[in-house]
């Protein structure tokens, strides 16, 4: 069972930027940065590694001149982070 | 120690996904206040009516058409109605902002711009429909109808906000009706509706979230 804890999670800013996308459709990279209140290195580099485990997909387009980054949950990420939840529910009930 | 990081997670989890999907700051204080000009703007029609010829029309019921009387005064209570929205939108705005800083959200984010398109919709074509009401003649529905269309909105945007606003539009819908039934008393709806409501769900709401803690 405590298996189901997902190491791609354990990060505060995976775990914000997948708590976001739950509830969100399309979220640009800028709200992101506001919400999770972290810098630009920092959010990308952990939204790589969401990225490469398919969690999150990504779409680029123009606004105006300016590229604007968007990102979804993808059904993979949305099943993964389910079971996350799960899994800490799990854990946290075995303990009381 | 592992539980309690845990704990932490979870706790963040939720509030995260509660401030990125739903603008939290709305300032219960703003609809005090909102309630108050509206309560003060009655209170200035009613005397202005007082003081009119068509008073007497308006107490012998035929009250549908009390506004019209002339078109002077008819201007006033638009200039009047203008005044308190234009008031108490602007001291929303200044509540609100300072609620957002300290909730640490921004006051055009997502969140804000989704609440007030969907409250948009609904306010915009209820605006359209009573200005339609007015030039066909029918005066007498104008305030239910703002009452009905602003509940509407209320309820419409409340899905991306504080639950409380879901309760007030409901509650305005139900008076915007009755004041539809019992035509003629469309400045006594719009007080209990725009001003005691206002001030009773603003209470209500800085009681359950502002409150110093």
């Amino acid at each position: 069972m405590i298996n189901n804890i997902n190491k791609a999670f354990e990060s505060r800013v995976r775990l914000g930027v997948m708590s976001v996308l739950m509830v969100n459709d399309w979220m640009d990279f800028n709200s992101l940065k506001d919400l999770l209140d972290v810098t630009d290195g920092n959010l990308s580099s952990h939204i790589t590694a969401l990225e490469k485990l398919d969690y999150i997909e990504i779409r680029k387009e123009f606004v105006g001149k300016r590229p604007k980054t968007s990102y979804r949950v993808t059904q993979d990420g949305r099943k993964a982070f389910q079971d996350h939840l799960g899994a800490l529910e799990n854990l946290l009930n075995g303990l009381t | 120690m592992e539980d309690k990081s845990h704990i932490e997670h979870l706790a963040e989890i939720r509030s995260l996904m509660e401030r990125s999907s739903r603008f939290i700051s709305l300032s219960g204080l703003s609809g005090i206040m909102a309630g108050t000009y509206a309560l003060v703007g009655a209170y200035i029609a009613r005397l202005y009516i007082k003081n009119s010829e068509s008073y007497i029309e308006f107490i012998e019921g035929y009250s549908t058409r009390y506004v019209a009387t002339s078109w002077t005064e008819f201007k006033v209570f638009i200039l009047l109605g203008i005044a308190v929205a234009a008031l108490s939108i602007a001291t929303g705005f200044l509540l609100t902002m300072k609620r957002a800083k300290k909730n640490n959200q921004n006051m055009l984010d997502k969140s804000a711009l989704r609440m007030l398109i969907n409250l948009a919709i609904p306010l915009a074509a209820g605006g359209a429909f009573c200005t339609i009401l007015l030039y066909q003649g029918y005066i007498g529905m104008v305030a239910p109808a703002t009452l009905i269309f602003y509940g509407l909105s209320l309820v419409n945007g409340s899905k991306y906000t504080l639950d409380t606003i879901r309760h007030l539009g409901i509650v305005e819908i139900i008076i915007g009706l009755i004041a539809a039934i019992d035509l003629g008393n469309g400045l006594f709806y719009w007080a209990l509706g725009f001003g005691v409501m206002h001030i009773v769900y603003g209470t209500a709401m800085w009681w359950k979230y502002e409150r110093a803690k």
